[in-house]
């Protein structure tokens, strides 16, 4: 996919350039653009050694168990198809937890780890489960503690206050993730499992 | 809304602390744990620099041609409909395809109108409040062989959508 959203950005780009007659523009911004990149790179490295610092610090301080405690209750209304000490329960508070607090290399196995769990649980193997999508959409809509890659950016930007879209950022997300849930409750309403599974089931007894 | 800006103040300024308790508590080394996950940051960042460059450098000839802003008028009416000033509407939909490329427009729209600009603040918020749904749904269900996804992505869409529209009013409701 990315392959042709560049490819189209610089065929285009060039084509446009020269039609509006604008082509010694576009070379020189094609220059001073690979030399941004790297001049934002190297602004971003002191920030972001910060926050992984940090969060090794966090990681190492088991912080993640500690306040996945905390979450389990909600895991209860938010799955209610799983049994409260499943681990399947267990590695999505994880993965949540962990992205919440920024830690995205170790959210990642926790969160194929959450996903294999469901898929025991799972009779069609090939389709999704209304838990599944659940935490799909819980990922995505994914509330971070301190955003911190928009952050170092900011700061490598020369912002004056790069911090300040935190809580703008809280904001929008918890947006999404309230918006995400209820659509993915709705959906599942009028999807349920065992219906599904027993339209399967007449589809395959026709043949 | 004061509560916003007065959180973003305290938010970090508090991690740093909670953290180190944590670490003291548990007793954790927690000079040695940080430069080792400083060490993490940066290969971090060094991965991500082919990434930017190329991507940078697309977009800088994509809008030094004149391409973007015949893309942002054509968008025009979308746009006004929704709310969404069309500065930020490529970001918006780019933002569940690529978070690379998302990054690199982020980048852009920041150095095009500031990083403090109304434009910039929504950017941001943009950027930091969803992930990316495509490459997300990708990972996981891939992981399992899962083929039929029924209604994953159209829920997500929707969350993304709020999001957006959310960033949009909260950054106008705050700095607008």
């Amino acid at each position: 996919m990315l392959n042709y959203i560049w490819m189209a950005m610089l065929i285009i780009g060039f084509v446009v350039g020269i039609m509006n007659g604008r082509i010694a523009d576009v070379t020189q911004a094609a220059i001073d653009s690979a030399k941004n990149a790297v001049d934002i790179s190297i602004g971003l490295l002191g920030v972001m050694c910060l926050w992984t610092g940090l969060m090794k610090i966090a990681e190492k301080a088991g912080l993640v168990e500690h306040i996945s405690k905390f979450v389990r209750p909600v895991m209860k209304v938010l799955f209610p198809g799983i049994p409260a000490d499943h681990p399947a329960i267990g590695a999505i508070v994880m993965n949540l937890v962990a992205n919440f607090l920024g830690q995205g290399n170790a959210a990642t196995p926790l969160g194929i780890k959450a996903i294999t769990e469901l898929q025991k649980l799972n009779k069609d193997k090939e389709t999704a489960t209304n838990a599944m999508s659940m935490f799909l959409v819980l990922n995505t809509s994914a509330i971070q503690l301190i955003p911190a890659t928009i952050i170092a950016l900011r700061s490598a930007q020369g912002s004056s206050n790069p911090s300040e879209i935190t809580g703008t950022i809280w904001f929008a997300s918890i947006c999404a993730t309230i918006t995400g849930v209820i659509f993915a409750k709705m959906f599942s309403a009028g999807y349920r499992e065992e219906r599904y599974r027993e339209e399967i089931k007449i589809k395959k007894k026709k043949f | 809304m004061e509560f916003i800006k007065t959180a973003s103040v305290y938010a970090i300024p508090a991690m740093f602390v909670i953290i180190l308790l944590a670490g003291i508590m548990n007793n954790v080394k927690v000079y040695d744990a940080f430069i080792d996950g400083a060490k993490d940051g940066i290969t971090t960042v060094v991965k991500i620099i082919p990434s930017l460059v190329g991507l940078l450098v697309a977009i800088g000839v994509f809008r030094a041609s004149g391409a973007l802003d015949l893309l942002v008028f054509a968008l025009n009416p979308v746009t006004s409909f929704l709310g969404i000033p069309s500065q930020v509407l490529p970001l918006a939909l780019l933002r569940p395809i690529s978070g690379s490329a998302s990054l690199a427009l982020v980048s852009d729209i920041m150095k095009e109108y500031g990083p403090d600009s109304l434009i910039g603040r929504m950017a941001s918020t943009m950027m930091g409040s969803t992930e990316t749904i495509f490459y997300t749904i990708t990972v996981y269900f891939g992981a399992v062989g899962i083929k039929n996804i029924r209604y994953t992505l159209a829920a997500a869409l929707l969350a993304d959508l709020a999001s957006v529209i959310a960033s949009v009013w909260i950054c106008t409701f705050i700095f607008g």
